[in-house]
């Protein structure tokens, strides 16, 4: 049997979730496909076809998939997933609102969050923001699962050459319109995929203050991050929480700056390679998962690490 | 128009489990339980379109063992106006508690369902999304914003590049994000009320609902632990250990 991975995609071309969710079909073994999704999106569905050990790339090109709206993709999706024995989806917001939608109406109990393939059946999932891993066998037919990009290494972009196959799409739903975004804009490297993440907390107490961490991001070339407190108190936007409730990054270097170190955010950071935290207690967990800890006021040390960076 | 809310039962926020030793899973004897923080903010959400005159009647609805009652009669103090518990000692996953609700939504032909976007034990984040698919309704997950006018709903979510408005027709499906409200908390003159509020129990079986569970946990272990490192002097002495220790920058 085939494998079926969803695309995440900007239309143009694919992220590197879908890359990590790739790898993650490998290991499970067999054929692997890939659904492009969306409206004028040939180009995604271009570069799907260089993706390492994809042999065919289902392209399904229509305006009431321009949004990736839940119903209509679910329903696209469910028309495809017979021919599967099993349907992955990176755990992005898209995949998290999209895949239990189709796995419902497959009757299959979703597994999500994978971050490792015992065997076809078998998959590890952490469970209870992290503190435990269950090791979970499924019964269903058809397997949809959604995989913790950290979990698993991006296999490569190039040097694949699948076919594509155009396939129809479900009318749309009618169920559900769209009506905007606010996308928060940077320059800087995506959350989940940057190999630093400079994360401030409410020890910054004010938005204001997070520009203190520009420069030192800039100089890193480091993503932005933050905790539930630093989103919640309105110091940036919702997508830059990291947390069991938030986005899950594991880079090689995280430097946590005012953040006490909540069991719910260091679900989200704790694989990271190497940790940094800066805080002014001394006795803040965060310590306890650290590598290198500086103690003291971030207002005075941050300015002094990037003086230093500098050098 | 009335309001259903799913209320999960859950170890709560604050205690950090402990893995059974024999790895069959965690330790929920004597343990501190709550109701599912982004259940709180379901409630809340419900309550406050009740008191803006959109919704008329707002019920709870738990599936698990008979303590769940406990964490409905929290519901009702906070002013849901009655409760349901679809009662079992069966395990429950997702799909099956989507099933049970489904049923729920079968009988009580609410206009809006809201449900936790995630439940904080098995972090599943599926039941909202699945109970969409099985009563065939529209669905609007991560919920920041909700605007119900002209038999719609808004729903600003918050999603990965940041917030994305939708607009879907009721009868609808809301999952609850962090930001969607602040919970009020309970207060005990509105205990004693609870009390006295109905709470009814049902069974999967009269549902006609087969909760077996399709996911087998063949073993539950504890993540490898970090070594906590050590404090260094100085910010010239942070950036020299990146540089020549960690070799990351
Ligand atoms: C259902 C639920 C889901 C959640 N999900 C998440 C999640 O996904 N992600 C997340 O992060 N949290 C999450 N939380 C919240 C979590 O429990 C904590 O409340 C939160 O992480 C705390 O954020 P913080 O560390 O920034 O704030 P605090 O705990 O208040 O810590 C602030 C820190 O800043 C330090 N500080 C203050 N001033 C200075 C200064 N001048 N210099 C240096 N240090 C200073 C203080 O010593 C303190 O340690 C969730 C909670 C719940 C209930
Ligand atoms: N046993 C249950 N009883 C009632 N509601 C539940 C139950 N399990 C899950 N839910 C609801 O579904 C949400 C998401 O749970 P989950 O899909 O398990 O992450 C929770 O926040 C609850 O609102």
């Amino acid at each position: 049997m085939a494998l079926l991975v969803i695309a995440e995609h900007d239309g143009a071309g694919i992220k590197q979730a879908t890359l990590c969710t790739v790898a993650a079909a490998a290991k499970i073994g067999g054929e692997i496909h890939v659904l492009v999704a969306g409206h004028n999106a040939a180009g995604a569905a271009q570069a799907a076809t260089r993706i390492a050990g994809v042999s065919k790339v289902l392209h399904a090109d229509a305006p009431q998939l321009g949004e990736f709206l839940a119903e209509n993709v679910a329903a696209l999706i469910v028309g495809l997933a017979k021919s599967y024995s099993h349907v992955l989806a990176p755990a992005t917001s898209n995949g998290k609102d999209v895949m239990p939608r189709a796995a419902a109406l497959l009757d299959s109990q979703q597994i999500s969050e994978i971050v490792s393939v015992e065997s076809p059946d078998t998959f590890v999932r952490p469970i209870y923001a992290g503190n435990a891993l269950a090791t979970v066998q499924s019964s269903d037919a058809i397997k949809v699962i959604t995989v913790r990009t950290t979990g698993f290494d991006a296999v490569s972009a190039e040097g694949g050459s699948a076919v594509i196959e155009s396939v129809v799409a479900p009318a749309d739903s009618g169920l559900s319109t769209f009506v905007g975004r606010e996308v928060s804009k940077s320059e800087r490297p995506e959350l989940t995929s940057a190999r630093i993440v400079v994360s401030g907390g409410r020890g910054m107490g004010s938005g204001e203050a997070f520009k203190l961490l520009e420069p030192l991001a800039d100089k890193l070339g480091a993503a932005m991050g933050a905790s539930r407190a630093a989103v919640d108190a309105g110091y940036v936007p919702n997508d830059w929480q990291v947390g069991q409730t938030g986005k899950i990054v594991a880079p090689d270097l995280y430097i946590a700056i005012g953040i006490s170190g909540a069991i719910q955010h260091l679900a989200g950071m704790k694989d990271s390679k190497v940790i940094v935290a800066i805080n002014k207690d001394e006795e803040a967990p965060i310590f306890q998962v650290a590598d290198y800890g500086l103690v003291g006021d971030l207002f005075q040390l941050v300015p002094q690490v990037v003086e230093e960076l500098n050098k | 128009m009335k309001a259903l809310v799913s209320i999960k039962r859950v170890v709560d926020y604050n205690v950090k489990v402990r893995v059974k030793s024999d790895g069959t899973g965690v330790e929920t004897a004597n343990v501190k339980m709550s109701m599912n923080p982004f259940d709180e903010i379901a409630v809340e959400e419900a309550l406050r379109l009740r008191e803006a005159g959109t919704v008329t009647e707002v019920v709870a609805v738990s599936c698990g063992p008979l303590a769940c009652q406990e964490t409905l009669r929290t519901a009702l103090a906070l002013g849901a106006d009655r409760a349901i518990l679809v009662q079992t000692d069966e395990e429950l996953q997702p799909l099956a508690v989507s099933k049970l609700l489904k049923a729920v939504a079968d009988k009580e032909a609410p206009q809006i369902f809201i449900v936790g976007k995630q439940a904080i034990d098995d972090d599943s984040n599926q039941t909202g999304q699945m109970l969409a698919a099985l009563t065939g309704w529209s669905q609007a997950t991560f919920a920041s914003k909700l605007k119900i006018a002209d038999g719609k709903a808004e729903v600003t979510r918050e999603v990965d590049g940041g917030l994305a408005t939708i607009r879907i027709s009721l009868p609808a499906i809301i999952t609850t994000d962090l930001r969607l409200n602040e919970p009020r908390y309970v207060t005990l003159p509105n205990i004693m009320k609870a009390k006295k509020k109905p709470l009814d129990t049902l069974t999967p079986e009269a549902l006609g609902v087969d909760v077996k569970p399709r996911l087998k946990t063949l073993k539950v272990v504890e993540p490898s632990k970090r070594k906590a490192g050590a404090k260094v002097a100085d910010a010239a002495a942070l950036v020299d250990k990146l540089r020549n220790e960690a070799k990351v920058i």
